[in-house]
């Protein structure tokens, strides 16, 4: 039994999530849960960023992780009022249906 | 001293002139354009006042214009002895042109706009004789030769004025040319611009390298003071308002060439090479133009070869090393010729815009100011003892002796034909019965009281400013004999010219016709200027006009740029059509090639960096 | 006892986490997503990082999974329907995933590998520490952070408001 927990494993749980997160937001069509998918990658994020600060002993991989926070939580604002724009405008929530892109 | 105010002020004139001088009144217009002159002309003297005897040069420092690697222009403005010469005849005779200006031009269209010019033009003068570096008087160079090019095409509505401004303007570009390889060489060998840097180390310097930089720097000169070859341009330039010939074909600008191989002096006493070049040029130029003076017949173009031609004395003067004497002659003949020259537009006013001298004749009582004042010039450059153009002339001739007697023998025939050629220009417009249909009338005396004070100063100019005395510690002077012969023969010669015109224009009027007549051959030859712009015309503008067509415009233009250019797009649109295919409008087909990106990425950066 | 607070918290984390990707509707998912902060705050806290733990709990749990939810129930979201799934996608993506997540695992085990974490060694994580970073080394980038802040609210304003006449 391990008395301590290898840094490898925070590690590794953050490419976990990561991963998760990148896979929600390539299978899911609903787009606010493809947008949740894109909070969980920031989260997998802020843990290395926290793992790393523990690793070099150091205050600065926190402060990012504030900035991240800040700029998710800017970020939620923008793009949920874009949500909302879009689903008044169309009526869908299905990212398939939003395809204007295309020519 | 504030030494920017100087050319500051005629800049204020022309922005303001410029920009509201349309809505603005013509005595507005007057008192904004002279204004700016006369606060300018009374900051000169006020200046060189306080300055004293200017022993050493007065150096002001502004700001750093340019620093990049070992290259720094500093924005600085010197005054000399020499700058100070110069500052006193721009701003001195350029007032006096002004002021006849608004008589001149009181029924022109575009007053405003003749006005902002002919300030911008004071502006870049000024800038370029006081500036302390290369780069610098580059600067004015330049400026003046814009402002030359608006004020020749100024009745911009006549195809013969833009064709001249167009003319003088790219001939003066072969000469810049030439004066940027020069500054290139300075730069090269003397990691500097700065006058100051440059001489100190130029008299050090290998001969050839000077010698390089004196040639380049005199096809610079040659440009802007018309010699030989690039001389063309200025009998086109007549072309402008005759003020704007006075001021800036005649008094100031064309003699910016003859500034710069002055203040170049210290590489051409290291490099007699090109010192002899710039000599022989002028002295060919000075003949030539003389010979094409005598055939014309627009009063304007007489005086323009003549203008040539006194540019050719001055080059002969500087390149023989009697550099104070060029400046001398630069300094007389602002005075007369400006004075020929608005004597000339005091005619063409009087006759209402009649320049042909076969259409003149007795004028003598019918204006009989402007024959007077015209008569101090007429003497001054005739070589008359006491007046201005006797002294200067004399002191090129004497040093041209010392140098070469050919030169000088050439330099003395051709005192002779100008004597010839303006008496011929002066007996036709003024003596014998009226040719034309023309109702005279005196002009202005807004016009005529420059003309007095510029004939006065034709008179007196000569023993009153002794130049080479003043110029005493920056040109030492070099050694002359004392030879009195020399002295009556060019004073004998000039009378023999008055004489011999006098003779055939007056005493017997028939003689002109039956001696061109008589010599038939050597008279067309003349009379169409050698075919000099034919000649031109046909070995350089024709072939690059025909070689740009078919080379530069079929073959690359056409051929290479647009080919490549077209062929770009083409290729662009090919591979476009393959990768719109991507373009599904699909999300996250997007997002799956986001990550795909960025799992590539990240390999990358793995086997670059080397996995641990 | 850290470890077995790690693996209880990881656990619950990736639990949550695969919970938030498979759910068909989004409250389920939102409520996942809760799931995986709240814990990854306790993991946070073992690193040190309290301060960062609370900002987690507050900001990300509290305020953004709130507006996430207000959005879900504002515009009444049903389920997700499904046309033509890709097995394909399945067949190939999972097993690449597991793929690309084992060899991470084992890089960042060999980098790291003799480096373990032990609750309260490191003490820098307190809003003191914090604080004094961030008006000092980052006051830039942080009063740029206002200024983000202000225009993702002025955006959000005009994106969402209903048209003025």
């Amino acid at each position: 039994m391990l008395s301590a927990v290898p840094i490898s494993w925070f590690l590794t749980l953050s490419a976990v999530l990561f991963a998760l997160g990148v896979a929600g937001f390539l299978f899911r069509r609903n787009i606010i849960t493809v947008f949740m998918s894109i909070e969980l990658m920031l989260n997998a994020v802020n843990l290395s960023f926290v793992t790393f600060s523990y690793h070099y002993k150091s205050v600065d991989g926190h402060l990012f992780t504030f900035f991240v926070m800040v700029v998710a939580a800017a970020e939620a604002a923008v793009g949920l009022a874009i949500i909302l724009t879009v689903f008044k405008n169309r009526g869908t929530l299905n990212i398939d249906d939003v395809d204007s892109m295309k020519n | 001293m504030q030494l920017w105010l100087i050319p500051i002020l005629p800049l204020a004139g022309f922005l303001i002139n410029g920009i509201l001088g349309r809505r603005f009144s013509k005595s507005l217009v007057n008192a904004v354009a002279i204004g700016s002159v006369v606060l300018s002309f009374l900051w000169v003297l006020k200046t060189l006042l306080a300055l004293g005897a200017l022993q050493e040069p007065h150096l002001e420092h502004y700001f750093t214009w340019i620093q990049s690697g070992d290259l720094v222009v500093n924005c600085d403005f010197m005054v000399d002895r020499l700058t100070a010469v110069f500052l006193l005849v721009v701003t001195g005779v350029g007032l006096l042109i002004h002021i006849y200006a608004t008589g001149y031009m009181a029924h022109e269209g575009g007053y405003y706009r003749f006005f902002a010019y002919l300030n911008l033009f004071m502006f870049f003068m000024l800038v370029l004789v006081l500036g302390a570096s290369y780069l610098l008087l580059f600067v004015g160079w330049e400026g003046v030769g814009l402002c030359s090019y608006l004020l020749i095409g100024f009745y911009f509505d006549k195809k013969f004025a833009t064709d001249a401004g167009n003319k003088a303007f790219i001939v003066n570009r072969i000469g810049d040319f030439g004066f940027s390889l020069a500054m290139f060489l300075i730069f090269r060998n003397f990691q500097s611009l700065e006058f100051s840097q440059v001489f100190t180390k130029a008299s050090s310097a290998q001969e050839w390298v000077l010698t390089t930089i004196g040639l380049l720097l005199m096809v610079g000169a040659c440009g802007k003071s018309a010699q030989i070859p690039l001389y063309v341009w200025l009998p086109d330039a007549m072309a402008g308002p005759t003020p704007v010939s006075a001021l800036i074909h005649a008094a100031t600008m064309v003699t910016a060439g003859v500034y710069m191989t002055a203040r170049s002096n210290v590489i051409y006493n290291h490099a007699p090479g090109a010192a002899s070049v710039i000599a022989i040029i002028g002295v060919a130029t000075a003949f030539l133009a003389a010979t094409i003076g005598i055939t014309q017949n627009d009063i304007k173009k007489v005086f323009a070869y003549s203008t040539v031609s006194q540019l050719g004395y001055m080059f002969v003067g500087i390149g023989s090393g009697a550099y104070a004497a060029g400046v001398w002659h630069v300094v007389t003949h602002a005075f007369f010729k400006a004075l020929l020259f608005l004597g000339a537009g005091s005619v063409i006013h009087a006759l209402g815009g009649e320049q042909d001298l076969r259409n003149m004749g007795g004028l003598r009582k019918k204006t009989p100011i402007t024959f007077w004042t015209m008569c101090c010039a007429w003497v001054a450059i005739s070589g008359v003892p006491p007046f201005a153009g006797f002294y200067s002339k004399d002191a090129i001739l004497a040093a041209a002796y010392e140098h070469s007697p050919a030169i000088y023998w050439v330099g003395v025939i051709t005192a002779g034909i100008t004597a010839f050629y303006v008496s011929r220009a002066m007996f036709l417009a003024f003596f014998g019965e009226p040719r034309g249909h023309h109702h005279p009338h005196e002009s202005p005396p807004v016009m005529w009281i420059p003309l007095a004070i510029l004939g006065v100063l034709s008179l007196a100019g000569g023993f009153l400013f002794n130049i080479p005395e003043y110029l005493r510690d920056i040109f030492p002077p070099i050694h002359e004999a004392d030879n009195p012969a020399l002295v009556y023969i060019s004073v004998a010669i000039g009378f023999a010219g008055i004489a011999l015109a006098y003779l055939m224009y007056v005493a017997r009027p028939g003689m002109a016709d039956s001696l061109a007549n008589a010599l038939k051959a050597p008279y067309q030859l003349i009379y169409n200027k050698y075919f000099v712009d034919e000649l031109y015309d046909a070995t350089v503008v024709k072939p690059l006009v025909g070689g740009s067509r078919l080379v530069l415009w079929k073959g690359v233009d056409a051929g290479l740029i647009d080919g490549t250019v077209n062929g770009v797009g083409a290729r662009a649109r090919d591979v476009g059509s393959v990768l719109r295919l991507l373009q599904s409008g699909n999300i996250r087909s997007y997002a799956a090639w986001v990550l795909f990106g960025g799992v590539a990425l990240i390999v990358m950066m793995g086997l670059a960096g080397g996995i641990r | 006892m850290d470890v077995i607070l790690f693996l209880v918290f990881a656990l619950i984390a990736v639990v949550c986490a695969i919970n938030v990707v498979v759910q068909t509707h989004p409250i389920s998912s939102a409520l996942s997503l809760v799931g995986v902060m709240g814990s990854l705050a306790v993991l946070y806290l073992l690193l040190g990082a309290e301060f960062i733990a609370a900002a987690q709990v507050i900001v990300y749990a509290g305020a953004i999974m709130v507006l996430f939810i207000f959005v879900i129930m504002l515009l009444n979201a049903g389920a997700e329907t499904r046309k033509g799934r890709s097995y394909m996608v399945q067949l190939l993506g999972v097993p690449l995933l597991i793929a690309f997540l084992g060899l991470a695992a084992f890089f960042v085990q060999r980098m790291y590998g003799d480096e373990a974490v032990t609750f309260g060694l490191f003490q820098k994580g307190g809003p003191k520490e914090i604080g004094q970073a961030l008006f000092t080394t980052y006051l830039l980038p942080f009063e740029v952070t206002s200024l983000l802040i202000l225009v993702a609210i002025v955006g959000a304003i005009v994106l969402a408001r209903k048209e003025f006449d």
